[in-house]
């Protein structure tokens, strides 16, 4: 893949020089914004966004509508369009239906013991691979970005084998291991610490005696707080929502993460009944949703960054 | 994936000086665990995925070599190239649009006057952040035959109710719905942050031609974010191909075959129930490879179309 890799890359440097810093941009749009009227932005952009924004929100308002509705409210023509009292009973039938309770946990574990590992690991690796100097260091970057091309998911057969033989079917352990460090993650780390550890701090650390380790801890740890918080919501998140490896290895309702057992109540169910399954839903998604409208700006600051990272 | 700068960027930095004790093993320490990780549960299983698939492999019987008879049995096998053809049905389905969509949305956000801007960006992001299987479940019900949302709003404007899991077209066009949901914001913000480093200069001089915005679009816009087209072409290749939670969740319990007549069964679907469900680990891995090989011919020839397609604009 490394060559195909290349070729969006080649481009990027030709268009380079002509871009200017990020920081001046805002003085010609300000000037800009001063001599042109028709800069202003028209009433149809807002119609547009109006209406993708009422796409994506309804279906997570639908969730919240037909999980505090009884079924027969929801199943009339024209259905009930606005959340009802009906919550808290849907809610108990998920209870009673999984051990949901622990499929909470399981996933709280589960995410925070990765996003905990990922940070860590990664910024371990990435400190590794921004300012320690050894043979191999841009080979071996190389080979960790062009992983992520790699659709790990179809070796799911041998990956399952290999948990199995160590005793991890049904084990948390089979969840968090495989992910604890990433190539996406080591990537995001190097491009952090570069960005923000002055080699000259580096050097002083060095001087005054303090060895990789503590450089490591102490100063680029501290250094690169904001791109590791923003690393760790994405591994939580990514943890919490993942699906086909746990519904691989976890076969017994007291390990299952919340995604499997929810499954489980989709599935198992003799009779749909949609309020208890969006009930369901609803208890799974408000942890990431909470997240989200605390710390929206910076998922989105993220995403961005990590785009022109990459 | 910016392979050249970072190759730059670290020999100017070795140009540095020997500060890093050079034959120190501490740096390989470092990176030991992603190297431990992915080679334990990524290159490792890949590779073995190839080894297995020569067997006729039960996990509680017997393992026998057979060569190549599961490609043989695979490529003779309709349910294979049934799987194959929704996969690929349903990947252009969701890509197609999505990335469409997200560019022009990218540049509807991309104005500097904006108001909103935060909140905008925040509501095209909110369905990425649900799971998979919310947004299989929501779309479920909301595709329903007799009590779905979709049904009620055509029945309303005078069409007749779909019974959208049944037929095969309708019911990939509903998991392909649900694809393009959860990824449409996602690319948005990546077009995005590609065109705010576009320079103002460009626009400015396409405005004193006469340049209307469609046409600044067409001629800046998209030449400029170039690179991030091929970018996300090849991420949703990759991804889209291996569709997987969405059918399964659609289908309900009989959402392993993709429905009951395989309508909208996709190969990771299949191979999920080739090797978990029948326990047939050889046959899964062969369609393993088989799916691996499909998508490096569609990364190729995207690669070739998107970079073609771009570059004439």
């Amino acid at each position: 893949m490394s060559r195909t890799i290349d070729l969006p890359t080649a481009d990027v440097d030709e268009s380079a020089p002509a871009a200017p810093p990020r920081a001046p941009r805002s003085a010609p749009a300000a000037r800009r914004r001063r001599r042109r009227a028709h800069g202003r932005v028209g009433w149809f952009t807002y119609v547009v966004l109006g209406v993708t924004a009422f796409f994506s929100l309804f279906p997570l308002y639908w969730m919240f509508v037909v999980a505090s509705n009884d079924s027969s409210a929801v199943n009339r023509v024209p259905p009930v369009v606005v959340p009802g009292a009906q919550f808290l009973d849907n809610a108990a039938q998920v209870f009673e239906a999984v051990p949901f309770w622990q499929n909470l946990a399981n996933s709280f574990i589960v995410s925070i013991a990765i996003a905990i590992g990922q940070v860590l690991l990664s910024a371990l690796a990435g400190f590794a691979f921004a300012k320690l100097d050894f043979p191999g260091r841009t080979a071996l970057l190389v080979l960790v970005v062009g992983t992520m091309t790699v659709p790990l998911q179809l070796a799911v057969v041998p990956q399952f084998m290999i948990i199995n033989e160590l005793g991890w079917v049904n084990d948390l352990k089979a969840l968090i291991v495989p992910g604890l460090v990433t190539a996406f993650g080591v990537f995001w780390m190097r491009q952090a610490i570069d960005n923000s550890l002055p080699d000259e701090l580096v050097d002083a650390a060095r001087i005054d005696g303090a060895r990789n380790l503590r450089v490591f801890w102490s100063i680029a740890l501290p250094s690169i707080r904001p791109a590791a918080s923003v690393l760790g919501l994405f591994a939580f998140m990514t943890a919490w929502n993942d699906f086909f490896w746990p519904l691989i290895v976890l076969n017994s309702p007291g390990a299952f993460t919340v995604q499997v057992a929810l499954r489980q109540l989709q599935s198992q169910a003799y009779v749909t009944d949609y309020g208890v399954q969006m009930a369901g839903i609803v208890l799974g998604t408000v942890p990431l949703l909470l997240i989200f409208v605390l710390l929206g700006r910076q998922i989105v600051g993220g995403i961005m960054e990590g785009a022109l990272k990459s | 994936m910016a392979t050249p700068a970072l190759v730059a960027e670290s020999s100017a930095l070795r140009a540095r000086g020997p500060r890093g004790r050079r034959r120190s093993l501490t740096p390989y320490l470092y990176i030991a665990p992603f190297f431990l990780v992915f080679g334990a549960f990524g290159a490792f299983p890949l590779a073995y995925t190839a080894f297995i698939s020569l067997f006729d492999w039960n996990p509680i019987g017997e393992q026998a070599f057979i060569g190549f008879d599961n490609y043989v049995d695979l490529v003779a096998d309709p349910r294979f190239w049934n799987a194959a053809w929704n996969t690929v049905v349903i990947w252009v389905l969701s890509t197609v649009p999505q990335l469409a969509i997200a560019l022009v949305l990218a540049a509807v956000l991309n104005q500097a006057l904006l108001r909103f801007r935060t909140g905008f960006r925040m509501a095209v992001l909110v369905p990425n952040i649900t799971s998979v299987l919310a947004v299989g479940i929501i779309f479920t019900q909301l595709f329903g035959r007799d009590y779905g949302m979709i049904n009620t709003v055509i029945e309303f404007f005078g069409g007749q109710r779909i019974d959208w899991v049944a037929g095969s077209f309708s019911s990939q066009f509903a998991v392909s719905t649900m694809v393009m949901w959860r990824w449409t914001g996602y690319n948005t913000l990546i077009y995005l942050a590609a065109m705010q480093s576009i320079p103002r200069a460009l626009y400015e001089s396409a405005e004193i031609d006469g340049a209307g915005p469609i046409r600044k679009f067409l001629t800046i816009t998209i030449p400029q974010v170039r690179p991030t087209i091929i970018f996300t072409v090849i991420v949703s290749t990759i991804g889209g191909l291996q569709v997987f939670a969405e059918p399964l969740v659609f289908g309900g319990q009989a959402g392993v075959t993709g429905g009951q007549s395989r309508q909208f069964q996709t190969l990771a679907l299949f191979l999920y129930e080739q090797g978990f469900r029948n326990l047939e680990f050889g046959y899964a891995s062969a369609i393993a490879w088989a799916l691996f090989l499909i998508i490096v011919v569609l990364t190729i020839i995207n690669l070739a179309l998107s970079s073609r397609i771009a570059s004439e604009k």
